[in-house]
């Protein structure tokens, strides 16, 4: 081998190391991506749109009371969990249990949603699994819920005493996710004054 | 029944469910009539370039989704009060999040989205020319005088045996 051949081996011109930075590049962002952001997120998670903005104005007929009009202004004044939910939706029962603690042991005031449902259903249901909620709102043909972005169930949002929208979770909330996710946004809104 | 018969009995079954069983439309658009033809390409134009929450990889117009059937409703409502297309692609932007488009706009945080296919198309067709440009002007060239007279001295030292699998 002759003496130029040797050198370019030792020394690769930079432009040999272009193909590794690309590489490098790509690797990176897809860690990046999987990894570090994506964590604990579902792909199923639309960001929404709506988080500090004002919850959006309803008039929805009560679950329990067919009479009531319930509006927005039920939301106002304590940090409230507006729950969407439905008898038809199985992760909704997974989430259940662990709502009825929240409601039970933190004095959080829970507002149902009750989303595309039959009344009939939806009260056989919590019947038989138990009612953590203060007031529900019925919404069977998903007016209200477009207003919401509401997109499947269950997704829960933390509402202020304001009534702006500070958190959404979409999916069900266990006990990791309330601790986490959940109680930590609560906490931060609870001690403001209505 | 042989083991190659009941194969072939199998892999129809199979075939026939593939082309068979289509699953029936949800939807039909008479349902959303219009007596404006013209609304009536717009309503479909505007389903088709909408993207169902539900089922992300669907659009509006094609998904059988239950809430992308309430979307289809509230749209075609808004269409019979009058509203025009961006009047609804922002009402539903305000509530679903720029998700909801296909087509998202320009802007900084989509800018890698807009253009880079541009710019790998670019990067590459620029690498490709180049190489092939390199290729031309440094012809293959020959061996020297030199070179040559090196060849065959190699080729007789390694003597008659190897030759056959030089010839």
């Amino acid at each position: 081998m002759d003496q130029e051949a040797l050198n370019q081996m030792q020394h690769p011109p930079t432009r040999a190391l272009i193909p590794l930075g690309i590489f490098l590049a790509v690797a990176g962002l897809l860690f990046y991506i999987l990894y570090i952001r994506g964590t604990g997120q579902d792909a199923n998670y639309i960001p929404s749109p709506l988080i500090d903005k004002p919850a959006p104005e309803f008039a929805l007929p009560s679950l329990k009371d067919p009479g009531q009009t319930l509006t927005r202004e039920v939301l106002l004044g304590q940090v409230s969990l507006v729950n969407v939910w439905a008898s038809w939706c199985p992760a909704c029962r997974d989430e259940h249990a662990e709502l009825m603690r929240i409601a039970r042991e933190h004095g959080i005031r829970l507002i149902g949603f009750n989303w595309k449902d039959d009344r009939v259903d939806a009260l056989a249901w919590l019947k038989r699994f138990g009612d953590p909620y203060a007031l529900i709102l019925y919404d069977p043909d998903n007016r209200a819920g477009i207003d919401w972005g509401v997109y499947g169930a269950p997704e829960t949002f933390v509402v202020d005493a304001q009534g702006i929208i500070r958190h959404k979770r979409v999916g069900p909330i266990d006990a990791q996710v309330w601790e986490t996710e959940i109680k930590p946004v609560i906490e931060r809104y609870r001690d403001q004054t209505p | 029944m042989s083991q190659r018969r009941i194969t072939i009995a199998c892999l129809v079954l199979l075939l026939s469910g593939i082309l068979l069983d289509r699953p029936a439309p949800a939807y039909t658009l008479e349902e959303f009539g219009f007596e404006d033809p013209k609304r009536s390409a717009e309503f479909r134009d505007l389903i088709a370039e909408l993207r169902c929450v539900v089922c992300q990889n669907e659009s509006l117009a094609s998904s059988q989704a239950s809430v992308a059937q309430d979307l289809r409703r509230e749209i075609y409502r808004r269409m019979q009060e009058g509203q025009g297309r961006d009047e609804i692609i922002d009402f539903l932007v305000a509530r679903y999040g720029e998700f909801i488009l296909y087509d998202p706009p320009l802007k900084p945080s989509t800018l890698l989205i807009w253009l880079g296919p541009l710019l790998l198309v670019g990067t590459g067709g620029y690498l490709f020319i180049r190489t092939l440009r390199r290729k031309q002007t440094e012809p293959e060239r020959g061996l020297t005088e030199e070179e040559r007279a090196r060849l065959s001295q190699l080729l007789a030292q390694n003597g008659q045996g190897h030759n056959q699998y030089l010839r």
